[in-house]
């Protein structure tokens, strides 16, 4: 099965649409693929444990990784983090790439 | 071993998104590592490279032309290109022609080219990764 690789940069609190893709995140890993969600921007706004949506934590097939830069612009600490939400960097996005992942910016 | 070559497509015009950023960020990881980048620009993306660009002072903030030190993405793409030289990889920047003539921003800095969406297929079939980050 194929690797994919989703980059959400939208807070699910302003955009409806990104719950969509937290499902497709979902769908993509039931059919079987390897699939990590990346959050960047805005996206790392639904990471934190208070206020997670339930599409986030639902993703248990699904690799989670946040960008720390963003974390940080946001003041938002890695101990407010959600359970399995992995702490990374673009570094990862370009990693990703390099191993010829498909890739998919939400 | 042959290099590792990504490609990216950018969308958006400078001082808009803050995945114009991200995308800088990304690529400036590419570089970090080794590997040669390609970008093509396309709609409001070709002026991110347009040798015109001028900082200013922020007379809202009280700040003085030195203090607000603005940003400018020219200069970013610049700095780019000078990482890009002291690594060794070859970062290659295309704006599509079609759109610069529209913007009349066809004054890029150097090492920037026209093109046309052509090359961004051309590039995609070949590098090991692509990323499209088209706007919302």
């Amino acid at each position: 099965m194929a690797k994919y690789f989703l980059i959400e940069s939208q807070s699910p609190f302003d955009y409806p649409e990104v719950n969509n893709n937290y499902n497709l995140a979902s769908d993509l890993a039931d059919a079987g693929n390897d699939v990590t969600l990346f959050l960047i921007e805005n996206g790392v706004l639904g990471s934190r444990s208070a206020v997670a949506s339930q599409g986030l934590t639902n993703l248990e097939k699904v690799k989670l990784l946040v960008d720390k830069f963003s974390l940080d612009e946001r003041g938002i600490d890695t101990t407010e983090l959600g359970t399995k939400i992995e702490v990374s960097t673009v570094a990862s996005i370009v990693d990703a790439m390099s191993e010829g992942q498909k890739m998919m910016w939400l | 071993m042959s290099k590792i070559v990504l490609s990216f497509l950018l969308m958006d015009g400078p001082f808009e998104q803050a995945r114009t950023t991200t995308a800088f960020r990304m690529i400036d990881a590419a570089l970090d590592k080794g590997y040669d980048v390609k970008v093509f620009t396309y709609e409001g993306g070709v002026s991110l490279a347009f040798a015109h660009q001028k900082p200013h002072a922020n007379s809202v903030h009280g700040r003085t032309f030195d203090e607000e030190n603005h940003p400018l993405t020219k200069d970013w793409i610049a700095a780019l290109f000078n990482k890009a030289k002291s690594k060794g990889c070859e970062l290659e920047w295309v704006n599509c022609g079609l759109c610069v003539d529209e913007r009349g921003v066809n004054d890029a800095i150097e090492g920037c080219r026209r093109g046309a969406p052509k090359d961004f297929w051309e590039w995609s079939k070949e590098a090991n990764g692509t990323l499209v980050i088209g706007t919302k």
